[in-house]
C-alpha cells in the first residue's frame, strides 16, 4: 500500500520532470530542423535526394549491426563490445572468399553468374560470423553469467581486442581495398544533372530490408523466437516453463552475428574499403542507434539505425564531417538523459 | 618462525582491517628503494627508469580515482579518460603560451600547484554536469552515457582547433615550480637557496608523484571508512535497501562520480605538466578501458590491489608490448632462426609480426584474467566475502525453487 503510494508519487514527479525535459528536447530538435531546412533550401533538391539515399543505405548497415546489439542486450543485458568486430569479420571473410568464388574487380561475369556466387559468399560469411559469435558467447560470457555485471563487460572488450588482433595479424593494419564488383549502373532522376540512385544503394537497402523482415518473422512466428522473447522478459520464469536458456541465448548470439556478418560484407561492397578496426566506431554508432530506438526493442533498433544513418549523412552533407561523430554521441547522451527508453521504448531503466 | 606467523596473522587479519598495514609498508619501502635501485643498477643512468615510474604514477592516480566510482560505489564509468583530458587541457590553457594564438590572444601562466586544483575542480564540475541527470537512471545507462561522453570530449578538443590546435595538441607547457628550494652538497652544488626552482629532473617528478599518491591513498582510505564510504558500499550492494536506510542514493552516487572525476582531472593536470604536451590522441577509449582493467585486474575496491594492478598493466601496455618486437628479433637471431627477422613475401618479419600480436595479447590477458580470477589479483576481502556470499545466496534461492516445484 505504502509502496504503491510512493510509486504513484514518483511517477507524478517523473511525469512533470519528463514533460519539461521532453519540451527541451523537442525545442532542440526543432532548432536543428530549421537550420537544416535553410541549408537544404540553399543547396537544391537534387543534392538533398542524393543525401537521403546515401543516408538510407548507410542507415541500413547500421540497422543490421544495431539489431545484434539490441537482441543480445535484451536477453542477457550485456553490451557485447565484440559485436562491432564481428561485423568487421564479415567484411574480412567475404573479402577472402571473393577470389575463391572467382569474382574479381572488373571481372566479365554478370547477371546470375555474379549474383549467385555473391549470395553464396554472403551466406558463408554470415554463418562464419555467427559461429564465431556463438563461440565467443560460449567461451567468454557463459561461464560468467552469474558473475558481477562488470566482469562479462570486460571480457567483451577483451574479445573485441582479440578479434581485432586476429584480423590485424591476418591482413595488416592498412585500409584494404574491397573489390567494386556490383554494377555501376544507376537510375537518373530528372536528367543528367539530377540525383542518381545507384544499383549499389538499392542492393544494400533491399538486402537489409529482406534480412530484417526475415528476422521479424523468425522472432514472431517460430518457437525459438518465442523462447527468445520469453527469456528476454523473465529468464527464470522462462526456465521454469522448460525453455533451454543456454540454447536460446546461443541462438540470439547466432542470429545477431548473422546480421552483423551480412552488414560487414555489404559495407565492403558499398564503400570498397575495410580496415581491421572499423568495427569499433561502427559498433559504437550502431549501439547508439540501438539505444536511440529503445534498447531491447527490435523494431526500435531498425528504426534507430535508419535515423542515425540519416543524421550522419545529413551532417556529413550539410555541416562538417569532423563534427558528425560528436553529434551522434551527443544524441546518445541526450536520448539517455531525456528519454532513456528510446523513441520506441520498451525496457524501463528505473526498477 | 615466529615472524612468519606474525606476518601471516597480519595478512589474514579480520576483513575489517582492510587497509592492510603490511602491504602499505612494502609499497612505501618499494617506492623509496626504487630510485636507488634504478640508479645503482644502471650506474647512475637511471633517469629513464625513474621517469617511467613517475608516468605510471599518473595511471595509479587515475586508477585510484576510478576505484572510488567503480569499486566503492559500483557505478560503471567507461569514459573516464574524458575527465583526464579535461584536466590536462585545463593545465595546457592556464600554464603555457598557447592562449596567445587563440582568439583570447593573451597567455596565462598560473602556478602548477594552483592549476592542479583548478583541473581538479573543472573535472569535478563536468562530472557533476554529466552525472546529475544520468545518475537517477540505473544499471548500464550510466556506462553508456559516460561512454558517449568519453567519445565526445577528445573529438571536441580535436575539432576546436582554433582553441586547441587540433591534432597537433598544445606543447611547451610550463614546468612546475617550487617557490623555494635548497641546493646543497647532496645535489653537487654549493649550499644556496634557489628561488622559483623548476622541477625538471625525473627524480623531482617522481618525488612529487609519490607524495601526491601517498596523500591520495590516505584520503581515499579515510573516505572509504567514513559515513560516505559506507553509504557507497550500501548503494553498491543494494540500492533499494540503502535508500530504505536513509541514504540519499542520488546524492551519494553523484558525490562518488564527482570525486572520481576530480581525481582524473588532478591526474590530467599532472600528466600535462610532466609531459609538457597534450594532444587529443592520448585520451581515447583505450585509455578508459586500460584504467578499468587496472582496477579489475588488481582487485576492485582494494587500494593496494589497484596500485599493483596499475603497475602491472602499465608495465604490460607501455613497456612490455612496445619492447616485444626487438626482443623477438633478438631471440630469433640467437636461437638460429635469423631468417625470420627480415620481411619475406607475405611474412612481415618477426618484429612486425609481434607488433601485430599486441592487440591479441592484450585482449587475451583481459579475457583470461576475468575467466580465471574475476575478483582480481589482490581482492578486497570485504568484497570477496560479499561475492562469495552472494553466490551462495543465489544457490539457496534456486534450491528453494527446486523444492517448491518438486
Amino acid at each position: 500500500m505504502v509502496s504503491s503510494v510512493a510509486n504513484a508519487r514518483t511517477r507524478l514527479l517523473a511525469g512533470s520532470r519528463g514533460r519539461l525535459l521532453n519540451g527541451t528536447l523537442l525545442a532542440l530538435i526543432a532548432i536543428a530542423l530549421v537550420i537544416l531546412a535553410t541549408k537544404v533550401a540553399t543547396n537544391g533538391p537534387a543534392y538533398f535526394i542524393q543525401i537521403v539515399v546515401y543516408g538510407l543505405a548507410n542507415g541500413s548497415i547500421f540497422a543490421l549491426i544495431a539489431l545484434g546489439y539490441t537482441m543480445v542486450y535484451g536477453i542477457v543485458e550485456l553490451i557485447n563490445f565484440a559485436h562491432g568486430d564481428v561485423f568487421t569479420l564479415g567484411g574480412f571473410i567475404s573479402l577472402w572468399l571473393l577470389p575463391i568464388f572467382g569474382i574479381t574487380e572488373g571481372g566479365t561475369v554478370t547477371g546470375v553468374g555474379l549474383i549467385l556466387p555473391l549470395l553464396a559468399i554472403l551466406v558463408l560469411s554470415m554463418v562464419v560470423c555467427a559461429v564465431v559469435n556463438v563461440t565467443i558467447e560460449r567461451v567468454a560470457y557463459r561461464p560468467l553469467r552469474h558473475a558481477p555485471r562488470l566482469t562479462p563487460l570486460i571480457t567483451a572488450v577483451g574479445m573485441s581486442f582479440v578479434l581485432e588482433g586476429i584480423m590485424f595479424l591476418w591482413r595488416g593494419p592498412f585500409n584494404l581495398h574491397y573489390p567494386n564488383v556490383l554494377p555501376a549502373t544507376s537510375i537518373e532522376l530528372g536528367g543528367a544533372n539530377g540525383p542518381a540512385i545507384g544499383f549499389k544503394d538499392i542492393a544494400v537497402i533491399v538486402i537489409a530490408v529482406v534480412l530484417m523482415i526475415a528476422l521479424t518473422l523468425f522472432v514472431e512466428r517460430t518457437k525459438l523466437g518465442k523462447a527468445m522473447r520469453a527469456t528476454a522478459q523473465d529468464r527464470d520464469a522462462a526456465e521454469l516453463m522448460g525453455i533451454d536458456i543456454n540454447r536460446t541465448i546461443a541462438a540470439t548470439f547466432f542470429i545477431g552475428a548473422l546480421l552483423a556478418g551480412a552488414g560487414g560484407m555489404i559495407f565492403g561492397l558499398y564503400y570498397n574499403t575495410i580496415t581491421f578496426d572499423q568495427g569499433f566506431t561502427a559498433g559504437l554508432v550502431a549501439f547508439t542507434a540501438a539505444v536511440f530506438g529503445g534498447i531491447g526493442n527490435i523494431q526500435g533498433a531498425a528504426l534507430g539505425g535508419l535515423v542515425i544513418g540519416m543524421i550522419q549523412s545529413l551532417s556529413d552533407g550539410y555541416f562538417d564531417t569532423a563534427w558528425t561523430q560528436v553529434l551522434i554521441f551527443a544524441i546518445l547522451v541526450l536520448v539517455l538523459v531525456f528519454r532513456p527508453t528510446g523513441i520506441l521504448g520498451m525496457r524501463v531503466p528505473e526498477k | 618462525m615466529r615472524i612468519w606467523r606474525l606476518v601471516r596473522k597480519i595478512w589474514e587479519t579480520d576483513p575489517r582491517v582492510d587497509p592492510n598495514p603490511l602491504v602499505y609498508a612494502i609499497l612505501t619501502l618499494a617506492a623509496i628503494l626504487y630510485p636507488v635501485w634504478a640508479q645503482v643498477s644502471t650506474g647512475g643512468q637511471g633517469d629513464f627508469l625513474i621517469s617511467v615510474l613517475a608516468d605510471a604514477g599518473v595511471y595509479i592516480l587515475l586508477a585510484i580515482g576510478l576505484n572510488v566510482v567503480v569499486g566503492f560505489a559500483g557505478l560503471l564509468d567507461l569514459g573516464y579518460a574524458a575527465f583526464f583530458a579535461i584536466g590536462a587541457y585545463t593545465y595546457a590553457f592556464l600554464a603555457s603560451d598557447h592562449l596567445v594564438v587563440t582568439p583570447l590572444q593573451e597567455a596565462v601562466h598560473l602556478p602548477f600547484w594552483i592549476v592542479l586544483f583548478i583541473g581538479l575542480f573543472v573535472a569535478a564540475a563536468f562530472g557533476l554536469i554529466l552525472g546529475a541527470p544520468t545518475l537517477r537512471l540505473r544499471g548500464d545507462y550510466l556506462a553508456i552515457v559516460t561512454l558517449g561522453f568519453g567519445e565526445i570530449v577528445p573529438r571536441v578538443f580535436k575539432n576546436l582547433s582554433v582553441w586547441t590546435s587540433g591534432v597537433n595538441g598544445i606543447s611547451a607547457l610550463d614546468k612546475p615550480v617550487l617557490p623555494v628550494w635548497l641546493n646543497g652538497p647532496w645535489s653537487g652544488d654549493p649550499l644556496e637557496v634557489v628561488q622559483n626552482f623548476k622541477i625538471i629532473s625525473p627524480m623531482a617528478f617522481y618525488v612529487v608523484m609519490v607524495l601526491l599518491l601517498g596523500i591520495c591513498v590516505v584520503l581515499v582510505n579515510n573516505l572509504r571508512r567514513s559515513r560516505v564510504g559506507r553509504a557507497w558500499m550500501a548503494v553498491r550492494e543494494d540500492e533499494v535497501a540503502a535508500a530504505a536506510m536513509g541514504v540519499n542514493t542520488v546524492r551519494i552516487k553523484l558525490l562518488a562520480f564527482a570525486i572520481g572525476a576530480a581525481f582524473s582531472g588532478f591526474a590530467g593536470s599532472f600528466y600535462g605538466a610532466k609531459l609538457s604536451l597534450v594532444s587529443p590522441e592520448n585520451f581515447g577509449f583505450s585509455v578508459s578501458i586500460t584504467i578499468l582493467v587496472m582496477i579489475v585486474l588488481g582487485g576492485m575496491g582494494n587500494i593496494p590491489g589497484v596500485i599493483i594492478g596499475s603497475l602491472l598493466i602499465y608495465g604490460i601496455t607501455f613497456l612490455f608490448l612496445p619492447a616485444l618486437p626487438p626482443l623477438a628479433e633478438e631471440w630469433a637471431t640467437n636461437i638460429g632462426l635469423g631468417g625470420l627477422v627480415p620481411p619475406n613475401g607475405d611474412w612481415p618479419g618477426i618484429g612486425q609480426e609481434m607488433q601485430r600480436l599486441k592487440f591479441l595479447i592484450f585482449g587475451a590477458i583481459l579475457v583470461l584474467t576475468m575467466l580465471l580470477r574475476p575478483q582480481g589479483l589482490i581482492p578486497s576481502r570485504v568484497r570477496q566475502q560479499e561475492l562469495r556470499k552472494g553466490v551462495q545466496e543465489d544457490m539457496t534461492i534456486e534450491d528453494v525453487n527446486a523444492e517448491t516445484t518438486a
